[in-house]
């Protein structure tokens, strides 16, 4: 263990600077959202993630936002056990019925002011699960969404950015 | 009991490269079939329903049969004889609302009564009430504590009912279903295309073995022909899959018993797995590259030297992070002896992966169902006795070292050609079965060709059907604080599960 800890002392870190995004890449961010977080909440966010019936490839890209590589607390972004903890509820998968009510009340007991991000092509629009009768079809058929994060799953360096433009503004 | 055993006759090269043929059952046969199991004769690897009535698969060493009993109201119950059907036959009730007459547990699984329907893959009526009862757990001062679905790690949903006598518990029962997307009935009439597609977002961290498996279930319903490059193509997707979610589980269970330095550098191995994948097939999990015909992404030199180059990081890393996993007290007093697997638990479900073998059932499906290109590939198959926690992390810890051999074998040895081939066309009625040993155990893909290159029917199994009920039983007389080590151990699949 104590050659791991030198080793790890003696590296030079993993952790990559993050590279600002392509033009047309850049999410869209609302004009009313861009700085209220900042201007209600200072530098730091905290994320409560819920899995509204993923396919859990989502849940594996927001994993990996806490290895070495992308570092995500580094940005004054932490993920929390408890929505009574969240300032943002970030959600993935088609939302199913069968977890509906339980994905409400956790926005619920989220206390005010609170965002929610929605995350990946299913929690958009219900990806190529739309249609079914055992889901709702994307997120903001149940609850508000402010921002919204494409892909299948989407990459964590998108997840990243988009989440560190929602805390200092567009 | 003979004449049913006499009935798993289709061998491993015919369901691989043929159409599967099924028996046409009785009742009485069906039953006979059902006490069979019960006693040990013969392995359940699949029991589900279509428009025809319902059909289970059975296993014995290389073969397999499929046994078909068409009914459209009901049928004798599997699970009264043979525990391990309990929760298909509570899913095909909910499903298609066929009755398995005489079933121990009548409660719904899948449906939660809040689709707005019930049996939708049946005769569709109105929606079932929503009361769920929990199995009872009866003495002096027992407890209950209710988890999920929403929990407080980044993880699938499920609620976990326990009943404790102060820290010890009692029973766990599980309930799932909360990540239902109704895939049967999307499946249901979709081109053979968008069938990949939904097949490979069953589970999202096997997306490459559904995909895989749906596609060997097609090629083989249509008779099709499939390039040897492709294949291998496929093998050194599914290795990249194993690896990278064997060495970022292999980190987690060790984070759930408080070591996280484990979980950082397993987290930096994964990390660079993911990402030569992604320089090599153009996706960090491989989705939608493994389609029916072939592969939808050729390897270049680039991406064989971006795999090659993480083969021999691994092997610079890693055995070093075995080392403080083996040399540390701490956490090997959390993980040895912590959710003991009973080895006859482990046989009578059948249960695949490293949960089987890690508890003595030496299963693979790539040398014992075998299909091209393992079985022109040296491996071996690593199996354990202990059956705990530590047992888990050992197999897949052998597993990551034999995953890096075969990468080897295959990068060198990759054929020429053509990465996919032209679909001829099919044959509606045809059915197939593709079978692939996911980094989990054996995904299973079943499907009915119908009219116009389309799906008449499918069926996807994980293998976390037979691994989940196991859960329940090696947490038992565990403390609830061992509770996330000993389900990150066994890894089931909620998503693959519930379909």
């Amino acid at each position: 263990m104590r050659r791991l800890l030198l080793e790890g002392l003696l590296r030079r870190p993993l952790t990559e600077p993050l590279s600002p995004a392509e033009a047309d890449e850049t999410p869209a961010l609302g004009a009313e959202l861009a700085g209220a977080v900042r201007r209600k909440l200072g530098r730091s966010l905290a994320i409560r993630v819920v899995d509204a019936g993923s396919c859990n490839g989502c849940e594996l890209e927001i994993n990996a936002l806490s290895n070495a590589f992308y570092d995500l607390e580094r940005f004054g972004l932490h993920l929390v056990a408890s929505p009574r903890h969240a300032d943002v509820l970030l959600v993935t998968g088609p939302v199913t019925k069968n977890m509906a009510e339980a994905l409400k009340r956790t926005y619920d007991a989220m206390p005010a002011p609170k965002w929610v991000v929605a995350a990946g092509d299913c929690a958009l629009d219900g990806g190529c699960f739309a249609g079914s009768y055992a889901v709702l079809g994307g997120l903001q058929r149940l609850i508000p969404v402010d921002l919204q994060i494409p892909g299948c799953p989407p990459r964590p360096v998108d997840l990243l950015r988009s989440l560190v433009l929602l805390l200092e503004g567009g | 009991m003979n004449d049913i055993l006499d009935k798993i006759d289709t061998d491993t090269a015919a369901f691989r490269t043929h159409a599967l043929p099924d028996h046409i059952v009785t009742p009485g046969e069906w039953e006979t079939a059902a006490l069979a199991l019960g006693k040990g004769a013969a392995e359940l690897t699949a029991l589900w329903a279509s428009r025809r009535g319902v059909h289970m698969l059975l296993r014995a060493g290389g073969n397999l049969g499929l046994l078909t009993l068409e009914t459209e109201d009901s049928f004798p119950s599997v699970g009264r004889h043979h525990a391990p059907a309990q929760r298909m036959e509570r899913a095909i009730r909910d499903l298609h609302g066929l009755i398995p007459e005489g079933a121990p547990d009548t409660r719904p699984w899948l449906d939660h009564g809040r689709w707005g329907v019930s049996h939708p893959l049946g005769r569709p009526g109105p929606a079932t009430e929503a009361r769920y009862p929990f199995l009872p757990a009866e003495g002096e001062s027992l407890h209950q504590v209710a988890v999920g679905p929403v929990h407080a790690g980044i993880i699938e949903p499920g609620h976990f009912r326990f009943t404790a006598q102060g820290e010890t518990l009692v029973r766990l029962e599980a309930r799932l279903g909360y990540a239902h997307k109704g895939i049967g009935a999307l499946m249901r009439g979709a081109s053979l295309t968008r069938g990949a597609a939904i097949a490979g977002r069953t589970s999202g961290d096997s997306t490459v073995a559904y995909a895989w498996a749906y596609a060997q279930a097609v090629e083989a319903a249509l008779g099709a022909r499939v390039p040897e490059r492709a294949l291998w193509l496929r093998a050194l997707m599914a290795e990249l899959e194993r690896l990278a979610n064997h060495l970022g589980d292999i980190g987690a269970t060790c984070n759930d018993a408080g070591f996280a330095m484990m979980l950082a550098h397993c987290g930096v191995l994964r990390e660079r797995v993911l990402r030569a994948a992604d320089a090599a097939f153009g996706h960090r999990l491989m989705r939608d590259c493994v389609l029916p015909g072939g592969v939808s992404r050729d390897l270049d030199a680039a991406g064989h030297a971006a795999i090659a180059e993480l083969v021999r990081e691994i092997r610079a890393r890693f055995p070093a992070l075995v080392a403080l996993y083996d040399t540390s007290p701490s956490l090997l007093d959390r993980t040895v002896g912590t959710g003991w697997l009973d080895p006859a638990l482990a046989a009578r479900f059948a249960a695949g992966g490293f949960v089987g073998r890690a508890s003595r059932r030496a299963f693979d499906t790539r040398r014992d169902l075998a299909y091209a290109p393992y079985d022109r590939l040296r491996f071996e198959v690593p199996c354990r006795e202990d059956g705990d926690v530590n047992a888990r992390i050992l197999i897949r810890i052998a597993e990551v070292g034999q995953t890096l051999d075969l990468i080897d074998q295959l990068l060198v040895n990759l054929p020429g050609g053509e990465a996919s081939a032209p679909m001829p066309e099919g044959t509606p009625g045809h059915m197939g079965l593709g079978l692939v040993e996911g980094f989990r155990g054996d995904v299973l893909a079943w499907v009915e060709i119908g009219p116009g290159g389309t799906l008449a029917a499918s069926h996807l199994r994980d293998p976390s059907w037979f691994q989940w009920p196991l859960v329940e039983a090696a947490i038992e007389g565990n403390i609830i604080a061992d509770f996330p080590l000993c389900n990150k151990s066994f890894n089931c699949s909620y998503s693959g599960h519930d379909l």
